[in-house]
């Protein structure tokens, strides 16, 4: 059984006919082919999936993709602007990334932090990523990239 | 190497060239490439940890939506495939060849693990494949199970192989036994300990995949795979597997997303989608997923120890008597049999003048997931060992622990620095990194922070710890004799384009150590010219002439000094150029920032335009020179690489929970020279993070009566979380690797070396006051708790 789905997807109107048990992240990477957001593991445990869904960070392997009807998506992919995004850059500074698998679901949920905390402790950042796991950087730089992504976040008005 | 002042120069901690692909979610690894056509693999695996293939009925199966073809093992068999080969052959204590048992690509009349491949669903959509398989039928005959590799061993084992006889797969041993027996009968302190080593899942963020696609209009194949080595697979796949030669395989590993040693080995799906491939005559794809991945990726450590050091009145060591029980799981994974022997035993005189050391090791097959290299695959092992008996020592002497490693250092002055297994120690300077971790520690400041946490009913512990690991596999001559069927140099190919940009083809290969970035430095610094004009291209055996791949910290010290030695030559033909433009001597042409110049004259070219002479040579030498600026050079180290350091862990240990908290991680290490500090840095930290995770978080579990991964994914597998780790004080000292060009040691594996036992050196000083003795990792909040209540409530005199 196929149903159709429309939502928008980084500013587009995207449609596609999915499966009722296709994972909005299986929409994204093999409908949209928008492979930014990664799949790390099968428990909702990694984070590498997050993105944005109607402004809140969410892991797109916890919800159906027939559940994103009508939503707002806003990928790693539709992060950057002309420039890139304060936070990316924060991450490019700060060496927040090795190989790079973990860094789009740890950018977009770094972005949802600072939206609700624009100054984040570091204790609060380090709480808030527990949910999105890194096998390369030990977290040092990742916790030090999200602090200099505030700070750069709240020079240009916290917008994406 | 000239070291021009500027931006990209060696030691400048330069932002990363590859960063903008990953952070704009542009990186392309394995599974974000899909061809037209693909079909999807699904691997049925063994629900069972050992037993009997019987009938396998895929009647059903193949009649499900979607599905196109499904084989087994008879199925390619029949086809004549091989086996999963191992690159590593051990020759035991007798002289005699271990026991290399056969290890199919589908199981063959055996399941041997739980996950054990036994047949493969190739359908149109992963969905449909992964439905097909729930319809097959297969007739199990379930056997005994053996996970643990002391139990595999007693007499009247069940047996892994017919083959093995008590499960072992060889007993090896390093080192003068009677040397230390005499060593031991003179001592005047003995310290004994028995050690766990527990077994860890490595857990590269990007699950595994392959894609194997068949031309059939010219008979090639491509494999694109999750690998941190493409020139090995080939090898391997090729010539044992598939029996391809290498000119019709290409394998490509493009972004890699983290590998830690367990995307080294050739694992059966990169045989079966390249296979499958040819047969249906479409794109064939696989991805693990994460529950795949705890069950099929090769595992690390599984070691079961018992060590001994002697030391004299002085408190000098004079013997290390080691014995090790290692767990290789249910086959010989590529490079398996080397971790516990060759790349464990040879490090354990650590930084230290220990005359005599015999050590001796029992490799056992188990109904487990197989065992390989994990993040410095048997150089923690053996720092492990080495620091936990010290501090023991230290602890049944009254010593302070930093005193007594002092007292037993390697002197500064005795390098090269022959050790009594097999290594020699080129340079180092360990009193130099234990007394920076000490000061920047506050060592001395310790005491006065413990009284305090007593104050608030914490207990609080330091631990030092201090390792020389082996790096830079490996002089191939010495690997060879030691066992490898491989040689371990490196490749590199420097192409200057006519306008005088690089393009650089190496053989290692980047699956998160930024080489795009520092090996452009090294580039930019050896021929002058800025790092954006150059492109480090590694992981496509159709680009680069060949490569053994990254593992063993090996990148800058052998892929980086390949690429020094194809600069030399590019230099070189430079030269001679320059001397015909400037109507000059060559031996008077000096090459330095990018410019070819007459010593004591401003003549000079740039580097620039002598690219463009060499392919535009019409003022050219054309009779002694070719045209062209292309230069290719393997490079084969002279020795191992010893990088070498202390870390100190300060912890704290919450009575009522058992919670250990990592309060301050300190590590001063030498590395050699820096290419870039930021890279080096982060490098540490990621190897600390998986030390600490091994000694407090992570361990694997398997039921010993059914032989399952209780441990099977990241709800049950504890992976260390933001939230679990400190901010880590990373500070270095240099002395230069004295045998390649660029004086460097490699960073990679440091951190997971080192840090275990300083955290359980210091797990074991906090918990010291309640008279507990030494604990195996992981330290684990339930197992601290217990030993507290237990030893609260245990009469005082006992």
């Amino acid at each position: 059984m196929s149903i159709s789905v429309t939502m928008t997807v980084n500013g587009k109107t995207r449609k596609g006919a999915v499966e009722p048990r296709t994972l909005l992240v299986q929409f994204l990477r093999e409908t949209l082919g928008l492979t930014g957001t990664h799949v790390g593991c099968d428990t909702s445990q990694c984070g590498a999936c997050v993105i944005h869904v109607d402004g809140k960070s969410v892991k797109s392997c916890t919800m159906l993709a027939v559940q994103a009807e009508g939503a707002d998506i806003l990928t790693i992919e539709g992060l950057a602007g002309a420039a890139l995004h304060p936070m990316q850059e924060a991450f490019r500074d700060n060496h927040g990334l090795q190989c790079g698998f973990c860094t789009p679901g740890m950018v977009m949920s770094a972005v949802d932090l600072v939206r609700h905390n624009p100054n984040p402790s570091e204790p609060e950042i380090r709480d808030w990523l527990e949910g999105n796991i890194c096998r390369c950087t030990g977290y040092h730089n990742i916790v030090k990239s999200v602090k200099a992504g505030a700070a750069a976040m709240a020079q240009v008005g916290g917008d994406d | 190497m000239t070291e021009p002042d500027r931006h990209g120069a060696i030691g400048t901690p330069l932002r990363r060239k590859e960063d903008l692909r990953f952070l704009t979610g542009h990186g392309r690894y394995t599974d974000d490439f899909n061809r037209p056509g693909q079909l999807h693999a699904y691997i049925l695996r063994s629900p069972h940890a050992h037993a009997t293939i019987g009938a396998i009925d895929s009647v059903a199966a193949m009649e499900s939506p979607g599905v196109v073809a499904i084989y087994t093992g008879a199925d390619l068999a029949a086809a004549g495939l091989g086996g999963v080969p191992c690159g590593w052959g051990i020759t035991d204590k007798h002289g005699k060849p271990m026991v290399e048992p056969a290890h199919p690509v589908l199981a063959q009349g055996k399941v041997r693990h739980v996950g054990d491949p036994v047949a493969v669903i190739i359908a149109e959509t992963r969905e449909e494949a992964r439905d097909a398989a729930e319809l097959i039928e297969i007739d199990y005959g379930v056997l005994p199970a053996l996970v643990d590799a002391v139990e595999a061993i007693q007499p009247g084992a069940a047996l892994v192989f017919d083959e093995a006889t008590q499960n072992t797969c060889f007993e090896w041993e390093i080192g003068d036994q009677a040397a230390v027996d005499a060593a031991f009968a003179q001592a005047t302190h003995i310290a004994k300990l028995d050690l766990l080593n527990n077994r860890l899942v490595p857990n590269a963020m990007e699950p595994r995949a392959a894609l194997g696609d068949y031309d059939p209009g010219t008979g090639d194949y491509t494999l694109h795979t999750t690998s941190q080595n493409p020139h090995v697979i080939r090898l391997l796949m090729g010539a044992y597997v598939l029996h391809l030669p290498e000119h019709k395989l290409r394998v490509v590993a493009p972004d890699v997303g983290g590998g830690f040693g367990s995307k080294i080995f050739h694992y059966a799906e990169e045989a079966i989608v390249t296979w499958a491939s040819g047969q249906l005559k479409r794109p064939v794809k696989w991805t693990a997923d994460r529950s795949e991945a705890f069950i099929s990726d090769a595992q690390g450590r599984d070691h079961v120890t018992h060590v001994e050091l002697a030391l004299d009145d002085k408190a000098k060591f004079l013997a290390l008597r080691v014995s090790t029980i290692a767990n290789l799981g249910a086959y010989l994974s590529t490079f398996a049999p080397s971790i516990p022997t060759i790349l464990y035993a040879t490090v354990l005189a650590g930084p230290y003048t220990t005359p005599a050391i015999h050590c001796a090791v029992r490799a056992v097959f188990t109904n487990t997931v197989p065992v390989d290299a994990y993040r410095g695959a048997g150089r923690p092992e053996a720092t492990y060992v080495v620091e936990r008996i010290v501090d023991v020592a230290a602890r049944q002497l009254k010593l302070d622990p930093a005193e007594l490693r002092r007292r037993n250092f390697i002197p500064r002055d005795a390098y090269p620095y022959q050790t009594p297994v097999a290594l020699q120690y080129d340079s180092g300077d360990y009193f130099a990194t234990l007394e920076m971790a000490l000061e920047a520690a506050d060592y001395a400041g310790f005491e006065a922070r413990r009284k305090l946490a007593a104050s608030q009913g914490k207990l609080r512990g330091i631990g030092i710890s201090t390792y020389v690991e082996a790096c830079g596999l490996a002089p191939s001559k010495v690997a060879g004799a030691l066992g490898a069927r491989a040689g371990l140099y490196e490749a590199a190919e420097v192409r200057v384009h006519p306008t005088g940009s690089v393009t650089v083809f190496t053989g290692s290969h980047s699956h998160g150590q930024g080489h795009e970035t520092s090996f452009a430095q090294v580039v930019s610094s050896g021929l002058g010219i800025p790092v954006e004009n150059i492109e480090i291209v590694h992981g496509d055996t159709a680009k680069i002439p060949f490569g053994m791949g990254t593992y063993g910290s090996r990148s800058l010290s052998v892929g980086g000094s390949a690429i020094v030695k194809a600069m030399d030559k590019v230099i070189a033909k430079g030269r001679k150029i320059a001397a015909h433009l400037l109507e000059a001597a060559e031996a008077d042409i000096e090459f330095k920032d990018g410019q070819f110049s007459v010593v004591g004259t401003d003549r000079s070219k740039s580097f620039g335009e002598i690219a463009l002479t060499a392919y535009v040579p019409h003022n050219y030498p054309l009779d002694e020179l070719e045209p062209g600026l292309d230069e290719t050079a393997f490079y084969d180290p002279k020795n191992f690489t010893y990088p070498a350091g202390a870390h100190i862990a300060e912890i704290e240990i919450d009575c009522e929970t058992g919670v250990t908290r990592v309060i301050r991680f300190t590590a001063a290490d030498d590395f050699g020279r820096i290419i870039n500090p930021m890279i080096v840095e982060g490098q540490v930290h990621g190897g600390l993070a998986q030390g600490i995770g091994q000694a407090l978080f992570e361990h694997t579990v398997y039921d010993k009566a059914s032989g399952q991964l209780l441990t099977g994914s990241f709800m049950d597998y504890c992976m260390p979380r933001a939230d679990d780790l400190p901010n880590f004080d990373v500070s270095h000292n240099v002395t230069l690797c004295t045998h390649n060009p660029l004086g460097v040691k490699g960073c990679g594996e440091a951190g997971a070396i080192g840090s275990p036992a300083a955290i359980m050196n210091a797990v074991a000083d906090a918990l010291a006051p309640l008279g507990i003795g030494p604990v195996d990792m992981p330290a684990t909040p339930e197992k601290i708790w217990r030993l507290i209540q237990s030893h609260r409530t245990a009469p005082a005199a006992a």
